[in-house]
């Protein structure tokens, strides 16, 4: 399979601070892949990046064969790609399947008219948009809470929410921004097997950023490494483990002194 | 639905039995509290403030009954459309400001879509309303105008006609001027809107020169009104005679309820667009943008085209309800598109409970009882004191000397204003708040609280 999404030499700063520096990815279709690196290395600014929420300097987005950049994010949405949040941004006061129901808002037919005449073809729509919902909240195994107000769940269920609600949009690719934070071995373990289920099950190409190494090393078939808004490595989990440059950026590098010593 | 938790609740019917002979008993209560009184009597203006103030929050009542939707409806429908015309028909004051409640509920529902909706602060709303009333009197006016001088005029038959072009024309103004400035957030669109309500109220005081389209500041007078069919002749005539009143002009009595008649209708039809387009996707994605913008985009909301659909609806609110004045006012002059109109229906949403179609319409009811009715009865009470000399008793205050600037319908603003800080103070979320609206401010408030930890338990948690 080809790549599903080709970054290129992509580049976006802030105020003479670089965040993100000619950075260029390829994510193959079909594939698991994850984004590692520092606090502050630039992951988030890259998702955002993606999703049309920046506006790149310069650098190019190829996604599924059309550019991306200059789109707008519901743009972006609607040519396949969804996303997850770093803190979770779910509708606090709708219900569950609320919040996933506007997740599909790319893909509804909507117009004032058919909204307030009520036109058979509206009621076909919504009937497919609940039935939809419960099916997706049922993959992601909170479909018993879906009358709940999100808000009112517990922070993993939200995390479900959020990876339902981006799956509504029947997205060919999903970027989940630090899904497993805050989550207990077995949550994560949990989560994991889901994140697997996306790919498996409905071919959706996945990228995650994550911090848990366990998840990373787990799961990823491709990792790229980003440090001060740079590549500094890629490859699979086992050529970045051994990566001297992906050792220096987590741990720092050794000092003379330490090398004086040996 | 506003059900109330009961500990060991009885039997539902029987609840819903005794609910239903209360609300029966109250609006027959308040009907008889109206019609048995004596209208010469020296406390009349105080005693109708409350009796007719009863009356009009009887819908209401109604419409919270636990019972079924037919019985439901066919109890509202035989209050607005055979009671409140029968009461009309007995006291005109009652049919004028029944009329006015429908106008200002119409509008408040309008601006409800915007603010209360879409969460988006439009501080120049009335500019729609004076859209549509400019549309219809300019096109009907017996002024000077350049509409009459070229023989443009319309005959009020078009009345019809042009309540639909009056929708269409205040949405198009709503997109005019949402596309410049929906990219702008919160205060800064406030101040934008705020802005563009003065500009079409200056636009339409200063354009009688060099082309005299809306006369100035003298405003239009002598505005069409849609014909009278001579059905609704009949029934007036039919009604005064059943309850043998004495009425020099009829002609004007049922002229007043083809008014009240299309104000409800224009009501009801604006009640059931917006419940249709809150549970709709579009509605939702309106909930979803007013909670948090930055994931609405990112899962595929058109944050511009959700945005003007909202202001394109609630204008065309406004305009359709604008052409209604026009023809009623038979006069419209640009003092009434004033940044306070706007303020003040914006006061009937936040008061009422935003975001709440219910509440909307109870707070516009409030709102327009207290300065159409209240205020003035109690000025006319205090009149009618003075009249007589009446002497407070125990302090010995002759109501004569009360000063005649602190009569209550110069406190207009003053009441306003207490009860605005009143209830940001005690209900935040208004009377009858939407259930969602209060858990965004259940969730702002913990939040705010979250900043500073350590900060004591809040006195009150509740919502």
């Amino acid at each position: 399979m080809g790549a599903i999404l080709t970054v290129t030499n992509l580049v976006k700063s802030f105020g003479g601070i670089a965040a993100v520096r000619d950075v260029s990815v390829n994510v193959e279709e079909g594939s698991i892949s994850s984004i590692i690196g520092p606090n502050g290395a630039g992951k988030t600014t890259l998702f955002n990046l993606l999703t049309g929420i920046y506006k790149p300097d310069s650098g190019s987005i190829m996604f599924n064969g059309q550019s991306l950049v200059g789109k707008r994010p519901d743009q972006v949405n609607k040519a396949g790609m969804s996303r997850t949040f770093q803190n979770i941004r779910l509708f606090p006061s709708m219900t569950v399947i609320e919040n996933v129901m506007v997740g599909m808002h790319s893909r509804l037919k909507i117009s004032l008219f058919d909204a307030i005449v009520r036109t058979k073809k509206f009621y076909e729509q919504e009937a497919h948009v609940v039935e939809k919902a419960h099916r997706l909240l049922k993959f992601v195994g909170i479909d018993e809470h879906a009358n709940e107000i999100s808000r009112n769940l517990p922070y993993g269920d939200q995390r479900r929410i959020e990876v339902a609600r981006a799956l509504a949009s029947d997205p060919k690719l999903v970027l989940l921004d630090e899904p497993t934070a805050g989550m207990n071995p077995q949550e994560s373990t949990e989560a994991m097997n889901l994140f697997r289920k996306i790919r498996d099950e409905l071919g959706v190409t996945v990228v995650l950023i994550e911090h848990d190494m366990r998840v990373v090393m787990g799961i990823s078939e491709y990792i790229a490494v980003l440090d001060y808004g740079q590549k500094i490595s890629e490859g699979t989990p086992n050529d970045v483990r051994n990566d001297p440059r992906v050792i220096e950026a987590y741990l720092g590098r050794r000092t003379t002194s330490t090398e004086a010593a040996q | 639905m506003a059900s109330t938790t009961i500990t060991n609740a009885p039997n539902p019917n029987r609840r819903a039995l005794l609910a239903t002979g209360f609300a029966l008993a109250y609006v027959v209560v308040a009907v008889l509290a109206l019609i048995l009184v004596d209208r010469n009597s020296l406390w009349y203006p105080l005693y109708n403030v409350f009796a007719y103030s009863m009356y009009v929050l009887s819908p209401i009542l109604i419409i919270s009954l636990p019972i079924p939707n037919p019985i439901k409806f066919g109890g509202l429908a035989i209050l607005l459309l055979i009671v409140t015309p029968m009461l009309g028909i007995y006291n005109n004051s009652y049919m004028e400001i029944a009329v006015q409640i429908c106008i200002f509920a119409g509008l408040a529902l309008g601006l409800n879509i915007v603010v209360g909706f879409a969460g988006l602060l439009d501080l120049g709303y009335v500019a729609f309303f004076a859209v549509g009333a400019y549309l219809w009197a300019v096109f009907t006016s017996t002024s000077e105008t350049v509409f009459k001088l070229n023989g443009w005029l319309v005959p009020g038959e078009m009345f019809w006609v042009f309540l639909v072009i009056g929708v269409f024309i205040a949405a198009f103004v709503g997109i005019l001027l949402g596309l410049p400035v929906l990219r702008l957030r919160g205060d800064y669109l406030a101040i934008v809107t705020l802005g563009f309500g003065e500009v079409i109220r200056i636009l339409a005081r200063n354009a009688n020169d060099p082309i005299n389209i809306t006369n100035g500041a003298q405003g239009l007078i002598g505005i069409g009104k849609p014909p009278v069919p001579d059905l609704l002749h009949g029934i007036t005539n039919e009604a005064i005679r059943i309850m043998s009143l004495r009425v020099d002009n009829p002609g004007f009595v049922a002229q007043q309820l083809l008014f009240y008649l299309i104000a409800v209708g224009l009501l009801v039809l604006i009640i059931v667009i917006s419940r249709r387009l809150e549970d709709s996707p579009i509605g939702r994605a309106w909930t979803a943008i007013r909670e948090d913008e930055v994931a609405a985009k990112a899962m595929g909301v058109p944050l511009v085209r959700m945005k003007l659909a909202a202001f394109a609806t609630g204008a065309s609110f406004g305009g359709a309800i604008g052409v209604l004045y026009a023809a009623k006012q038979a006069f419209v002059d640009p003092t009434s598109f004033v940044l306070l109109q706007s303020i003040i229906i914006l006061a009937m949403v936040i008061v009422g409970g935003m975001g709440s179609i219910r509440g909307v319409i109870l707070g516009a009811i409030a709102m327009t009882l207290l300065n159409l009715h209240v205020l003035t009865n109690l000025s006319l009470q205090l009149n009618a004191l003075r009249n007589v000399n009446f002497i407070v008793p125990i302090i010995d205050f002759p109501i004569r000397n009360w000063p005649n600037q602190l009569e209550p319908a110069k406190y207009q603003p003053l009441i306003f204003g207490l009860v605005l800080v009143l209830m940001m103070i005690f209900r935040p979320e208004g009377l009858m708040p939407a259930e969602r609206r209060k858990l965004e401010l259940k969730a702002e408030r913990e939040e705010s609280a979250g900043l500073d930890e350590q900060a004591a338990p809040q006195p009150k948690g509740d919502a």
